[in-house]
């Protein structure tokens, strides 16, 4: 039994194929801190379409986390500051009641978290998390619901099934952990999946059949997905499009396969060159970006990348770059002296990331 | 895992309640006095107090009144009075209900105060009905029942009638009158109850719903109030078990402050006059229960914790 069955489809939609599912315009979300506000993501654009992966990479503190949350509405009740829209299925979701809102999360829009330690309730059993949902949305009863859920976590490759909805989380290891999670993400059939670092918390052989789970989840259930993560690695194989983030801000945006032949931002470059590859001897050691985000709360004027970057010059430190095209539509990076090939225009002016 | 862990605590609910009856034995009789003074009036002459001390047995060494007395106790009697040769146990089974009623209904009371308010307070902290329940129960907290008993009983009894000052009906006697009079008594025992119950779980609320458990709960589209009381509720009143079973134990000692201020019959006023009276059999009977008691509950906290958190009979 599939529980995508019991779908309803509360968005019809006016042009199915060419809309994008999710298109994001402008979005800011600033929290009041005692010391200022600080504004974690920062004029935001961008947009998925239908059946789509879109990675979102960036460092820890790169706004990657809040902007998953923003898009979603999930934000804490207080002290928190949203503008911009958020296009979901052709309805803005910022201007949607408490309400309406809480119709659409787990129905239509699921996350996955990042650690499946602290995201799964303690003191609640596995099936009761999963069938929660299924009841809520899709008007199950008990039984359905339960049979339902045992359906979920055998998809999701948890064996004897039954026995698992019994389980509390801490009776379950950290993959199986976050296979439950994914199995009470897709439970109603959503359209739109969120994953925030889904395989951080894990084992490296774990993180791969997690990933690689999802990506066939998504094509069995024509799912769109955002996964955010810190690791360019990640989504180098599984997002048709990748946006990077620093702090809070679009710094590019391109195909997969674009982005990583022709990076322009050298934050992007800098990423890239983070990843380990198989082919380096053994013993190469990995680049790392000096230095760390810039605090948001102040944000550097001009490029915020700029004081870690080695070729920054005098008008990078002074005037912020636009979001600009480079070539096509679809690649767009803000940098005033881009990267060809990945290779820089302009000398090394400090001893940043030695390229 | 969790039989083991229960009869783990089993046996140190045996062994607690073992050294509590010594120690209890001993206190009795470390009092100065004895009842030969009380039985016989202060002028009698030493031979005849002497040869009462003997018929009581309480000329012998302490080690073996303590083996008679235990022995006895295994047997399912505490002796009787030396006064009112009652029987003990008969004195605690008159005495007890009304403690038992008096308590449950004063944290029946303090819950249903403490666990709405907290509640409503944790998710906007430092907001207006939050500053003032705060407020208001850290003063209630100042107010020890001696001082709120007569007050309460100044303004509903006195000043509205709407309660009677003092005494009750048996509860097998008259259900509703009963409960209407111990209305007043239950309240002034709660108020210490409610101010920590509530500072306690409103704490433990508002750290609970930090934790990613209750993001992800409100990412599946649940109503708020779904979230605090099947998400964020149960794994926040560890503070609160704790505390009730520490709060319940010595309410069974204290209860005979509100006792004697409402005229209410309970084992705490037949204690106090023992203790006075040196009546040792009834003194060391009601502390043995009352003692007794305190370690059940505390048993029985330890059973809820495994009820509420699996984890604690795994860890």
């Amino acid at each position: 039994m599939s529980p995508r069955r019991h779908t309803v489809d509360a968005f019809p939609d006016a042009d199915e194929l060419s809309d994008p599912l999710l298109q994001v315009t402008d979005l800011t979300t600033a929290f009041r801190t005692p010391r200022g506000t600080v504004r974690a993501v920062d004029g935001v654009s961008l947009s998925v379409r239908r059946g789509t992966t879109v990675g979102v990479v960036g460092e820890s503190g790169s706004g990657k986390t809040v902007l998953s949350r923003s898009i979603m509405g999930l934000l804490p009740p207080h002290g928190v500051e949203r503008s911009g829209t958020v296009t979901f299925a052709g309805r803005d979701l910022t201007a949607m009641s408490a309400k309406e809102l809480r119709s659409v999360w787990g129905l239509q829009i699921a996350m996955i978290f990042q650690d499946p330690m602290t995201a799964l309730n303690p003191v609640k059993r596995v099936g009761a998390q999963i069938t929660e949902s299924l009841r809520l949305h899709l008007g199950m009863d008990r039984g359905e619901a339960r049979q339902t859920a045992a359906a979920l976590l055998e998809s999701v490759g948890i064996p004897s099934p039954e026995k698992r909805l019994r389980a509390y989380p801490s009776q379950l290891s950290g993959g199986m952990r976050q296979r439950v999670m994914i199995a009470i993400a897709l439970a109603c059939g959503p359209r739109l999946v969120l994953a925030d670092e889904p395989t951080t918390g894990l084992d490296v052989t774990i993180q791969a059949q997690i990933l690689d789970l999802l990506g066939q989840l998504q094509d069995e259930r024509h799912m769109t997905m955002i996964l955010v993560t810190h690791d360019l690695g990640v989504v180098a194989t599984r997002a048709d499009e990748i946006v990077v983030m620093y702090a809070g801000k679009v710094v590019e945006r391109a195909p997969t396969a674009t982005l990583f032949a022709d990076p322009k931002m050298p934050y992007t470059r800098a990423l890239m060159d983070s990843i380990p590859r198989l082919a380096d001897p053994s013993g190469t050691r990995l680049a790392t970006i000096a230095g760390r985000p810039p605090e948001l709360i102040d944000p550097p004027a001009g490029c915020r990348f700029a004081p870690r970057c080695p070729w920054a010059q005098d008008r990078c430190r002074t005037s912020e770059p636009p979001l600009r095209t480079a070539g096509s539509e679809a690649h767009t990076f803000a940098c005033w002296y881009p990267l060809t090939n990945g290779r820089p225009s302009v000398p090394v002016t400090h001893d940043g990331v030695a390229p | 895992m969790l039989a083991t862990y229960l009869l783990k605590r089993l046996v140190q609910l045996i062994a607690v309640s073992f050294l509590i009856s010594v120690i209890v034995f001993m206190l009795v009789h470390l009092l100065p006095g004895d009842p030969s003074v009380t039985i016989l009036g202060p002028n009698d002459t030493p031979q005849n107090r002497a040869i009462l001390l003997h018929q009581l047995g309480l000329n012998k060494p302490l080690v073996q009144q303590y083996a008679t007395w235990l022995g006895q106790v295994f047997h399912g009697s505490l002796g009787q009075s030396y006064l009112t040769h009652q029987q003990v146990t008969q004195i605690i089974g008159q005495g007890a209900p009304v403690d038992v009623e008096l308590i449950v209904l004063s944290q029946l009371i303090a819950f249903a105060v403490a666990i709405p308010l907290a509640l409503v307070t944790s998710r906007r902290p430092n907001r207006a009905v939050d500053r003032t329940a705060t407020t208001t129960t850290f003063g209630l907290l100042a107010l020890p029942p001696f001082v709120l008993a007569p007050i309460l009983v100044a303004v509903f009894a006195v000043g509205l009638g709407w309660f009677p000052a003092t005494g009750t009906v048996p509860i097998s006697q008259n259900l509703a009158t009963n409960l209407h009079d111990m209305i007043l008594p239950s309240l002034a025992l709660a108020v210490g109850s409610i101010a920590v119950y509530y500072r306690l779980l409103r704490s433990d609320l508002i750290a609970t719903l930090q934790e990613d458990f209750i993001t992800s709960a409100r990412a599946k589209g649940l109503h708020p109030r779904r979230v605090m009381l099947r998400h964020a509720l149960r794994p926040s009143t560890f503070s609160l078990l704790a505390a009730a079973g520490v709060n319940i134990g010595s309410l069974l000692a204290g209860a005979f402050i509100v006792e004697s201020l409402f005229a209410i019959n309970g084992i705490g006023l037949a204690l106090v006059d023992a203790v006075e009276q040196r009546d040792y059999l009834v003194v060391q009977g009601i502390a043995l229960v009352i003692a007794v008691a305190y370690v059940v509950i505390q048993f029985v906290v330890d059973f809820i914790f495994t009820v509420v958190d699996p984890r604690v009979a795994r860890g």
